[in-house]
């Protein structure tokens, strides 16, 4: 996706209490590199467990770093070993998390360092060098929403489902997400770096017309209940969902209001949802972060463009 | 079974179609073919597919399907008999990324040789033979991106086998040689020979003719900036 940069590191907080047992939170420790919260991964696990006590371990290659999310034992719910290549500040790597979240999957997340690709990366997707990777039992498997499909399969036994069960409702969850991908999310991005005032404005349009068709794809798959799966958070929900970071990061760069509840009354409601949601909370990256990563990308790649 | 109402949108050229034809063929679903203008969009055709106005759509018991890899996953979910997709998760992961690397990586990087010219064309033919390397390699050992029988990796794939045969012609140019891509070779006999498969393809003369004139169009509309 884009190169990574590491952010400044956060001043420390806390999720205070589990808003469901209201008791207070073990915080495994401020991630090095991202200067993000370690994620506790799983709320349900977390409490399982009776102690969350994280490792740091060096891996072969100098740059990556590896934090265990949520410990005790590498052991996962089949003894299965988990692993995933990713970012902080990456949509589609935070897509592939909130899926094993769901699942309550242990995994060891590998985080890559900005301007480097690591060995790891690069021999487990060769085909495209880009994370999200993830390494099940030492077989990677590549793209966010294959690997989200993946783990619904490979978890399948576990509750929630992912994917609905009905055929027509599993392809509406797979056109609207590719539909994020293919055109949604590449219009969000282009309303904050066009180059000229006729390229923002149509890209706004399009971000503004996408969420309209959104709106009614939820009233669509959702039968009236809180998110595109229903009850719990499905394939869709995971799509658009992750992308709600950089959506707002750039409502605060274009000053522009997209997810607005005059507008799009059902999705800014299921927006605020899935972001308070067991299984997004702590991945989430902070608006003010994603704006400065992004003006330090842009300002990269203005000074490495020869001027036109 | 029962027999369901099953339409499909179309276009007799497009490779997109022609996969949902094969994996229609492969379950044995009868349906009726609705031949459509892109120049001239039908009210069914925008009815069905309002979003992006493309075929193939897919249209089952009223309720309408689009993107040709969603179709064939809803075919197979659908109608059980002959399996597309394997039962094996990591299988099934490795399915849906040739798929996926066929359509987003390797199409676009054939047709970008395709309309080349001069030291550009170089370039694109650096980055299409890299992308042949690929699938060459994935294939190794294997009679189908499947296994021992056709599936989803390989129907996603099965544009190959006409198309770039199509494309060398108007090219003057061998792609995909026996010496350099055994495996790939060897695939497009096996692919072309399997049952449903065989008489399906488009008629060669016509599509020739397509793509050279969508070749020479092209040609002609980028001659002034080149």
């Amino acid at each position: 996706m884009m190169l990574s940069l590491a952010p400044p590191s956060n001043p420390s907080r806390s999720l205070a209490t589990n808003p469901r047992t209201k008791a207070p939170f073990q915080i495994a420790k401020t991630h090095p590199i991202s200067g993000l919260l370690l994620p506790i991964r799983s709320m349900h696990r977390e409490l399982k467990l009776s102690s969350s006590i994280t490792s740091e371990k060096r891996l072969p290659t100098a740059q990556a770093v590896s934090e265990r999310v949520e410990g005790g034992t590498r052991m996962t719910r089949g003894g299965e070993d988990v692993k995933l290549l990713g970012r902080w500040a990456s949509p589609l790597v935070m897509r592939t998390r909130t899926a094993l979240n769901l699942k309550g999957v242990d995994y060891e997340f590998l985080e890559e360092v900005f301007g480097v690709k690591s060995e790891l990366l690069l021999e487990s997707n060769p085909v495209y060098k880009k994370i999200p990777v993830l390494i099940h039992e030492g077989k990677p498997v590549c793209e966010s929403m294959i690997i989200v499909q993946y783990i619904d399969d490979v978890w399948a036994a576990t509750p929630p489902a992912i994917l609905p069960a009905d055929p027509y409702d599993r392809a509406l969850h797979r056109f609207w997400a590719h539909y994020v991908d293919d055109k949604w999310f590449p219009s969000v991005f282009a309303s904050s770096r066009a180059q000229t005032e006729e390229a923002r404005a149509e890209a706004v349009e399009q971000v503004f017309a996408g969420l309209k068709l959104l709106e009614e794809a939820f009233q669509k798959c959702s039968k009236g209940k809180g998110f595109f799966g229903g009850d719990t958070i499905g394939y869709l929900d995971i799509a658009l969902g992750c992308s709600l970071g950089w959506l707002k990061a750039t409502e605060k760069m274009t000053g522009i209001k997209f997810l607005d509840e005059a507008k799009t009354p059902l999705l800014a409601q299921w927006a605020e949802r899935f972001c308070a949601n067991d299984a997004v909370r702590g991945l989430m990256p902070e608006t003010d972060k994603l704006v400065e990563f992004a003006k330090m990308l842009q300002a990269k790649f203005k000074t490495a463009a020869p001027a036109k | 079974m029962a027999e369901a109402e099953v339409k499909l949108l179309g276009t007799w050229s497009s490779p997109f179609v022609l996969r949902i034809k094969w994996a229609l063929k492969l379950k044995g679903v009868e349906y009726d073919f609705i031949e459509e203008d892109l120049q001239n969009k039908s009210p069914l055709l925008l009815k069905y597919n309002p979003v992006h106005k493309k075929v193939p759509v897919l249209v089952h018991d009223g309720k309408s399907i689009a993107e040709s890899y969603v179709i064939l996953e809803y075919i197979d979910e659908t109608w059980k008999e002959n399996p597309i997709l394997p039962e094996d998760p990591y299988q099934r992961a490795m399915a849906r990324f040739w798929s996926k690397f066929g359509d987003e990586k390797f199409l676009p990087s054939m047709w970008k040789f395709f309309i080349s010219q001069g030291e550009k064309r170089e370039e694109a033919l650096v980055s299409a033979s890299e992308n042949l390397k690929i699938l060459e390699g994935e294939l190794k050992g294997k009679k189908f991106f499947n296994g021992e029988t056709l599936g989803f990796a390989d129907i996603s794939l099965g544009w190959i086998v006409d198309t770039v045969s199509l494309l060398e012609e108007i090219m003057e140019l061998k792609m995909i040689d026996e010496q350099r891509y055994p495996s790939l070779s060897a695939w497009m006999k096996n692919f072309s020979d399997f049952p449903g498969i065989k008489d399906s393809f488009p008629p060669q003369e016509r599509m020739l003719t397509k793509y050279r004139t969508l070749r020479e169009a092209y040609f002609a509309t980028t001659r002034g900036t080149n």
